[in-house]
């Protein structure tokens, strides 16, 4: 009976039909059914092995809901431009003998086929030793050498990712929150740097990016102005592309933005330019990761949340950054990726995951949008249904739906955003991503492509990590 | 004897489920032992007491485990656990079209629910219950072993986001005519239950349903709600919450005695719908009392409550002593454990031994003894002499025919000369129908009460003889 004297706390679930989820014992949910009760039956199973302790510890921390919050809401909100490109001496201040490369911090002795490839190559394009024997020497001996990670400079690379200071940086600006991040030029297909390919045809390829195609496209993009790179992929995302193996459309749009400018700033080089970014499919996935970079930047440094912000391999190991845990990487063993072979090709010569490509898989995109593009499942295996259900999944261990970035086949619903390490620890469900695959032995380059799963120890130790304090 | 053992990486079946497959997989013709079960310490270490050689697993993995007498009947034994396995993988609820969510926090993103019941094991709950508070829902948190500072988190937000935690180890709650977890079919009336009790619960919800008064909600809040340390936090939103309630004219608060402070909390709520508290204790009503008592106050008269005595003695006469005989309660219900051995004791029947199976020291790892009676069916087969007093509870969720597995086992006591007295807690909507399992425990040979006080009244009297 309700009096008129006091205002009691009414409870909504005492009103209307009830319409239950039912999570565990399977005879209880059938209990409802029987009385005729909508329920929604919730495909529940434990964690990941060893991490109930850690869970529950994260879980009861009053601050994360809050923290990963503004954590995610940042990456959501970032306004990616390009405004820019120029050499990495320049907008990284890399000396000569620095190099950076994809992934966790690694060394010559633990580094893997292709990167060992790919710092010869760099070696031999930035004139610091006249033959790959002389580059592996003097890279094994460590003299005059610095290897870094391109993600502790506001930097990713696809592949070996690898940066030397003569190659020329796409500069991507966050209009939202002002980060700025950068990536390399995208040098196409088959026999390439970033594959760990070092011979000539790469080599004369890398040249002319720096003395033609870099200054080409920094004259052009003073002409236009900075290009709104949310805009361009959220169009993407509905032509088809998932930003990471497919990158037809985007590329397509971004060389429709260029092309007048180029013609403009560079007639005596447009032809050759627009050839060669027409060339490929994949010249906008560099501009995209840079978008993705400074979008998961955004997120960085919220302390207590537990968001992913960084997913890179450097062909060793898998390793994962997290907002509320600073600079640390979370690593485990990088898996090999199962997937289509090119040519003669076989697993047998593939090389373990290596990129920092899994950015866009951090921010939404790639393997998470996969829905997105139905045309590329055949290509990592496959039918439509497999990609529907992959973006599917991700919706369990993501924090947040992107407003822009929709996907037309799932009802225009929003990316999957934000992957959280408690949920993957509470389904066991694992970042889906998409990666091209290297050769294992250096010089070889792409082999193939596929989909890979990250190790669930990185993402474990995070976990137990964020709850050490 | 041939043994298979097998451990599957990664698939996973809730408790519950995986004892009927070890079940239905033991009653196959040469199967001397089968245990299909979530390969948990305590489970890896029944099946190497067993005698099998398990190899390393993780609680993630499925372990199978099954002894048969032959090679031939290990593999019909072992199809068996595939055909029951699937059986218990295909079991979608209505609503289930595309594929299940796998956490609430996605089922309540994509699915406009109005609560949450959740039982997985106790040391997982908690993420799943804050899912649904934390998505605005309502929920029944039926897993016990729950740290008392998680439930303390669940109900703090809960207050804050308007919703109710019932539990944790909240056993039964009716709600908008749902029942969950053990619930006996009510009908619909003037009643509103508030009960840190569940068998408690039960008990007067299906006397006053034998008496023809229905119920509005029964409302869970969890057996440590009136602690000190959780102060009442649930038994406080949902006194107020049933008293804003239209369809609820009396108030119903079942409980063992609570702390001083959420004593005090709750005795401040102004309340304006009359309220009986059941406070289950030395000095305090019974259960059954209690029911009498919400009669009188809806100005309903009190029935005599059903009862079937014992057939006649076929069994061979107890050996005439003027020694007290010793009295051993084996119980599926808390409350009703406490009751009778409260009743027991105050009749200076000092002797009597009680044991409640449904307590967490029993239920890790296992399912609850209202679900599987084996625990139970051991300790009635060890006694060998005196009286035996039990509990029978019906409602959905619980024993789909109680009567059937506890029948020969009371028939072969009774034949040793055991006296079998059943407290017989249900309605007639129950699925399995109060009087069908009365009828069919009281020709086995035991004597039937609708009333656990009244049977635990009666074991007294018999054992004093």
């Amino acid at each position: 009976m309700t009096s008129p004297i006091t205002s009691p706390t009414t409870l909504s679930v005492l009103n209307g039909e009830p319409r239950v989820i039912t999570v565990g014992a399977e005879l209880l949910g059938e209990a409802l059914d029987r009385q005729a009760v909508p329920r929604r039956r919730v495909d529940w199973r434990p964690p990941l092995p060893g991490t109930a302790a850690a869970l529950a510890a994260a879980l009861t921390d009053p601050c994360r809901e809050r923290a990963n919050e503004i954590a995610v809401g940042r990456m959501l909100a970032a306004r990616p431009r390009l405004v820019g490109v120029r050499p990495a001496r320049e907008a990284l201040g890399l000396e000569p003998g620095t190099f950076f490369h994809a992934g966790p911090p690694i060394t010559w002795e633990r580094a893997s086929g292709p990167l060992r490839g790919a710092l010869i190559g760099a070696m031999l394009f930035e004139g610091l030793a006249a033959t790959p024997e002389e580059a592996g020497a003097r890279l094994a001996s460590g003299a005059g050498i610095t290897l870094d990670s391109c993600h502790h400079h506001g930097a990713v690379g696809p592949m070996a990712g690898l940066v030397s200071p003569s190659m020329w940086m796409l500069e991507v600006v966050d209009a939202e929150h002002g980060g700025t991040a950068y990536c390399s030029l995208n040098e196409g297909l088959g026999k390439v740097l970033r594959y760990g390919a070092y011979g000539p045809e790469v080599i004369d390829r890398l040249r002319w990016m720096g003395e033609v195609l870099g200054p080409v496209l920094a004259a052009t993009l003073e002409r236009t102005g900075p290009i709104d790179l949310r805009t361009l992929i959220a169009q993407a995302l509905q032509m088809g592309d998932e930003l990471h193996n497919r990158n037809r459309a985007a590329t397509s749009l971004l060389l429709r933005e260029l092309a007048p400018a180029v013609v403009e700033a560079a007639p005596g080089h447009a032809a050759e330019v627009l050839r060669f970014v027409n060339g490929n499919d994949h010249f906008f996935l560099n501009a995209g990761m840079a978008a993705a970079k400074v979008s998961a930047d955004a997120a960085r440094g919220v302390p207590g949340s537990s968001l992913v912000v960084a997913m890179a391999r450097n062909g060793t190991d898998f390793g994962i950054q997290v907002s509320g845990l600073g600079d640390r990487w979370f690593t485990g063993p990088a898996g090999v990726p199962d997937g289509l072979y090119l040519g003669g090709y076989g697993p047998g010569d593939a090389n373990p995951d290596i990129g920092d490509s899994t950015i866009t898989e951090t921010t939404g995109l790639g393997g998470f949008a996969m829905a997105a593009a139905p045309a590329i499942v055949r290509f990592v295996g496959g039918d439509v249904s497999d990609a529907v259900a992959a973006t599917t999944s991700m919706y369990e261990i993501t924090l947040a739906e992107h407003p822009a970035y929709q996907i037309p086949g799932l009802g225009f619903r929003g990316t999957p955003v934000g992957i959280d390490v408690t949920l993957v620890a509470r389904t066991g469900l694992l970042p889906v991503v998409n990666t091209g695959i290297a050769g294992r032995v250096a010089g070889t380059g792409q082999v193939g492509a596929g989909l890979v799963s990250p190790p669930a120890e990185a993402f474990t130790s995070a976990l137990q990590a964020l709850t050490d304090g | 004897m041939s043994d298979l053992v097998e451990v599957r990486a990664g698939v996973y079946h809730d408790s519950v489920s995986l004892m009927r497959v070890s079940q239905a997989v033991t009653a196959r013709p040469g199967v001397t032992v089968a245990v299909v079960a979530m390969a948990t310490e305590l489970n890896i270490g029944l099946a190497r007491d067993l005698g099998f050689d398990v190899p390393a697993a993780t609680p993630g993995d499925l372990l199978i485990a099954v002894r048969a007498g032959s090679p031939g009947e290990l593999e019909e034994a072992a199809a068996e656990v595939e055909r029951q396995l699937a059986a218990t993988g295909a079991a979608p609820g209505p609503a289930d079209r595309e594929t299940p969510p796998r956490t609430t926090r996605s089922a309540a993103r994509s699915w406009d629910a109005t609560l949450a019941l959740v039982s997985v094991p106790g040391e997982h709950a908690f993420a799943e219950a804050m899912d649904a508070v934390a998505a605005g829902l309502s929920v029944m948190v039926f897993s016990d072993n729950v740290p008392v500072e998680q439930e303390i988190l669940l109900k703090d937000l809960a207050r804050d986001n308007g919703v109710l935690v019932m539990g944790p180890d909240c056993g039964t709650a009716v709600v908008a005519g749902a029942g969950l977890g053990f619930a006996n079919v009510l009908r619909p009336g003037p009643v509103g239950v508030v009960a840190a009790s569940g068998t408690g619960a039960q008990q007067i919800t299906s006397l006053l349903d034998l008496a023809g008064v229905g119920v509005s909600h029964v409302l869970g809040v969890g057996g440590r709600d009136l602690s000190a340390e959780v102060g009442g936090r649930s038994t406080v939103q949902a006194l107020r919450a049933l008293d804003a309630d239209p369809a609820t004219e009396l108030i119903v608060l079942v409980s063992k005695p609570p702390a001083p402070g959420p004593a005090r909390a709750v005795r401040e709520l102004a309340l304006s719908t009359p309220v009986v508290t059941a406070l289950l204790g030395p000095g305090e009503d019974d259960l059954t009392a209690a029911a009498e008592k919400v009669l009188t106050a809806l100005g309903r008269s009190v029935p005599r409550w059903p009862s079937w005595p014992a057939p006649g003695p076929a069994a061979p006469e107890p050996e005439a002593t003027s020694e007290a005989l010793p009295l051993r309660g084996l119980y599926s219900g808390g409350t009703l454990c406490a009751e009778a051995a409260l009743i027991a004791r105050s009749a200076g029947c000092a002797a009597g031994v009680f044991t409640d199976f449904g307590d967490d020291e029993y239920t890790r790892g296992r399912a609850h003894p209202m679900i599987d009676p084996a625990l139970r069916l051991e300790a009635l087969a060890a006694v060998g002499r005196g009286v035996v007093l039990l509990d029978v509870v019906l409602g959905h969720g619980a024993d789909a025919d109680p009567a059937t597995g506890l029948g020969p086992a009371v028939a072969r006591a009774v034949t040793r000369g055991v006296r079998v007295v059943v407290a017989l807690v249900g309605t007639e909507g129950d699925p399995q129908g109060l009087r069908d399992q009365a009828a069919r425990l009281n020709a086995a040979g035991a004597a039937v009460f609708a009333s656990n006080a009244a049977a635990a009244r009666h074991a007294v009297d018999l054992c004093s003889g």
